[in-house]
């Protein structure tokens, strides 16, 4: 079926972005019905939230997707903002707060780390899915649906590597096969990392 | 008297019909003078033989355009485009004047005449070109800066050519020349009779006073004038300057257009620059205009005629050698596609300097009558093809490259474009900072000579001139302006400013600083596209510092700023409505003050509003849970 798409995206140095804004531009050019993007930085440059639109955007919308850089193993401040604001009490959660109930909520992140790092034995020592617990709980609070993540990992490399317009290549076919209803849910919810399996996952 | 009335009205007549039609029709106003010169010289024979001392005249309007052309040439900005300047200009009007000599003196012409006309038919038109490209947009495109480079270099090399010119004189066509007299060269001179020592030190000096006096006494002078806030004694002050440069260079024996040329460059650093183009372009344009209108009037049609091979030989001849240069410089620099066939076909005339050095060679005694007669409509003629040639690089070059040039996928803007800002006090102060800061160019202008100089003393350029006024925004370069920032202290000139901006500009942004409510109103009434009050920010900025010392925390204190504002910024169009409902007398009608009073009672709630009543006030949440939330889980 098909899906309403909302992508929030959240970058304070996009001038110096060379993975997730091109993303987010290529997403916003994409200009499909059914996908919604949000560049936080740009609505709300003094992080002064408006708690009342978000949460209609979020009512409006079947899939969240939290696209953003992997600051030190979390979000950038706004997204913790928007989640320290948004997601409130009978609202998100609580006796009455039911209003995110069976919605999904997607990680599109880059991180600086390989891969191989986000190991018990690499620099990280922990792996992307152990740092994102606190994101996932956040979803299960709300009674959402927790996805694999979409990661993509060296995003540092990425530009030398020549690997960036592979990568929105992804986060675009990603996107439209979520909002044209070719996405297989169940697999992303038990799927590791959502590249691990893209194209069980992701049908063309 | 009669006479003269008479004279005035059919030329200026002849303009006024011509110049329009041709620009309308994409031929330029340089076509539309030589055409109207045509229709009442050879056509119709209302002007005759005026039309010499006319055009002598007439050609101190070529002496204003080169104080123009320098007072566009600040040293600065000469010297970052050498490389272009001195390359493609040296190189083009250097082999174009070699190949065009080289087929004079082919066809039997003497070495020195060949010389002078392969020099004259080396320049393109300026007028016609520059014209054309801001019609077209294509200005800013990598062939246009490319012919504006060879422009310039022409019509800097006008001046060492004045200079070489009458070492070219021949005494056979003196001889022809003598019984015409030179009507021109028996007037005052100072310096004939001087030795030759003496004569070079009495040229230096003069050079020096114009660059010295240029650079030291014009400021104060300007300032002074300036200060008395007459605009006709600005204009006269400007006039005198450049006449009498002028003169003190014919009285010495040099070109007036190279003295006028260097007092130019001297100024285009000055904060005057703006004020003095506009008051000096009007009188460029109607001499300049004069000036092709007689030569139009002086073409010999019985000449043509008799003459039709080599006029058309001579055109195509032109015009082929002329690309054929500018190709191969395309190639050279590595200016490809259709941006190299842009520079080669927009510069593959002759301009309106062939027609200046043509008759400065004919006065010269360097070139003959009967070459003259045929050369002059040769020059028009390319002139005339101008236009074709654009309209084949519209037609077949364009479409030709226009499904490959599509592929290039970013976007991405590159040249921003300027900020106008139009008042430098302590308002447009700030904004400039921010701007210059992060290298964003910006033209100032203020009416106040004492603003300006305090603004020189923290080094921040600033031009003179009022900034109303719709010629002085032209000079700025509103045209290419990106946004304008009104900031100046007049607020009825602000609207007025605000008004014209978008009418006759508007692609331009509008930037506005408003004095109160009324004025933001009034500002957005007028089409401002962004209104800022001045006080507003900085009341509310005080405002928090005041909380903040009565002992509300710095970030409490924040976001109560941010909620009155959000109330404030959420309710500014009712009240804009409103206040358009009102009469000219009182705008502020009850209702707007009713208005005003609900919007407070909306903002004390808003503020004190309990934090666990929900999240719908316009203050930012983090309210934690109910106490007995975990109840919930049990």
């Amino acid at each position: 079926m098909n899906k309403k798409v909302l992508v929030l995206f959240a970058h304070p140095a996009q001038d110096q972005s060379e993975v997730n804004t091109p993303m987010f531009r290529e997403a916003l050019r994409l200009n499909h019905d059914n996908i919604s993007c949000v560049d936080l930085y740009a609505e709300y440059p003094t992080h002064n939230i408006d708690i009342a639109i978000e949460q209609q955007r979020l009512l409006e919308h079947d899939v969240v997707i939290f696209l953003f850089p992997f600051y030190w193993y979390s979000t950038p401040a706004i997204l913790k903002d928007w989640m320290d604001l948004v997601l409130e009490y009978n609202f998100a959660y609580g006796k009455e707060g039911t209003a995110l109930q069976g919605k999904y909520l997607l990680p599109v992140l880059s991180a600086g780390g390989g891969e191989q790092a986000y190991q018990q034995d690499g620099y990280n020592h922990f792996t992307l899915r152990e740092l994102l617990r606190p994101l996932e709980q956040t979803a299960l609070m709300c009674k959402m649906r927790f996805l694999a993540p979409f990661a993509i990992f060296g995003s540092r490399a990425a530009a030398e590597e020549q690997r960036v317009n592979q990568h929105i290549d992804q986060f675009k076919t990603l996107l439209s096969s979520l909002a044209n209803g070719r996405f297989d849910f169940e697999k992303a919810q038990s799927a590791d990392l959502l590249a691990h399996h893209f194209d069980d996952i992701v049908k063309q | 008297m009669t006479v003269y009335f008479i004279q005035a009205f059919i030329y200026l007549c002849a303009a006024v019909i011509a110049v329009p039609i041709a620009k309308r029709l994409g031929l330029g106003s340089v076509l539309g003078y030589l055409i109207a010169g045509v229709v009442i010289g050879p056509l119709t024979g209302l002007v005759g033989s005026e039309t010499v001392t006319i055009q002598h005249f007439a050609e101190f309007g070529v002496v204003m355009m080169l104080f123009l052309v320098g007072l566009e040439l600040a040293p600065g900005k000469l010297w970052e485009m050498r490389n272009r300047l001195i390359g493609l200009g040296g190189l083009q009007v250097s082999l174009s004047t070699v190949l065009m000599t080289g087929a004079c003196m082919v066809m039997g012409i003497s070495w020195q005449m060949s010389l002078a006309i392969g020099l004259m038919l080396s320049l393109s038109s300026t007028a016609i070109v520059l014209q054309t490209f801001q019609e077209k947009g294509l200005a800013k495109t990598e062939g246009g800066n490319s012919a504006f480079s060879v422009l310039l270099f022409q019509d800097i090399a006008v001046i060492p050519m004045l200079a070489l010119i009458p070492l070219l004189a021949m005494p056979e066509v003196a001889g022809i020349a003598a019984a015409h007299a030179d009507d021109h060269h028996d007037s005052i001179d100072l310096v004939s009779h001087l030795p030759a020592w003496l004569y070079g030190i009495v040229v230096l000096g003069s050079i020096a006073v114009v660059v010295v006096g240029g650079h030291f006494l014009s400021r104060p002078l300007f300032r002074y004038i300036a200060d008395t806030g007459l605009r006709e004694m600005f204009t006269a002050t400007t006039l005198l300057l450049v006449i009498g440069i002028a003169a003190l260079m014919s009285l010495v024996g040099l070109s007036p257009a190279l003295g006028t040329f260097l007092a130019g460059v001297v100024l285009a650093n000055s904060e005057f620059r703006h004020e003095l183009e506009t008051d000096i372009e009007p009188f460029k344009g109607i001499l300049l205009g004069l000036f092709f209108i007689t030569v139009g009037a002086g073409i010999n049609f019985a000449t043509i005629s008799a003459n039709m091979a080599i006029v058309i030989g001579a055109v195509v001849g032109i015009m082929v050698i002329k690309a054929l240069v500018l190709f191969v410089l395309a190639r050279t620099f590595k200016i490809y596609r259709n941006e190299g066939w842009l520079f080669t076909l927009s510069l593959a005339q002759a301009g309106e300097f062939g027609f200046v050095l043509l008759s400065f060679t004919v006065q010269n005694n360097v070139v003959s009558q009967e070459i003259a007669n045929i050369l002059s409509p040769v020059i028009a003629i390319t002139m005339f093809l101008t236009p074709l040639l654009f309209i084949a690089f519209d037609k077949v070059v364009m479409r030709f490259y226009q499904g490959k040039s599509d592929e290039g996928g970013a976007d991405d803007i590159d040249d921003q474009g300027t900020v106008v800002i139009a008042g430098i006090g302590r308002f447009g102060q700030i904004v400039n900072r921010l701007l210059l800061a992060n290298d964003i160019p910006t033209v100032v202008l203020d009416h106040s000579a004492s603003m300006i100089e305090n603004a020189g003393k923290v080094k921040m350029k600033t031009w003179y001139g009022d900034a109303s006024r719709p010629d002085l925004l032209h000079s700025a370069g509103i045209d290419e302006a990106r946004l304008i920032v009104v900031a100046i202290d007049d607020r009825y000139a602000a609207l007025n400013l605000v008004k014209h901006v978008k009418h006759a500009h508007p692609h331009v942004k509008v930037l506005a600083r408003a004095f109160d409510r009324g004025h933001g109103y009034e500002l957005t009434a007028h089409g401002a596209d962004i209104v800022i009050s001045e006080t507003y920010f900085s009341a509310l900025m005080l405002g928090g510092e005041a909380l903040k010392a009565l002992g509300v925390h710095a970030f409490k204190a924040e976001q109560i700023k941010a909620a009155f504002h959000k109330m404030d910024a959420a309710h500014r169009d009712n009240f804009y409505q409103e206040w358009l409902k009102g009469d000219e007398e009182n705008r502020f009608s009850t209702n707007y003050l009713d208005l005003f009073v609900e919007m407070e009672e909306r903002i004390v709630t808003a503020i004190k509003r309990d934090r666990h009543s929900g999240h719908d006030t316009s203050e930012s949440g983090w309210t934690p849970p109910p106490k007995d939330y975990l109840d919930d889980f049990s």
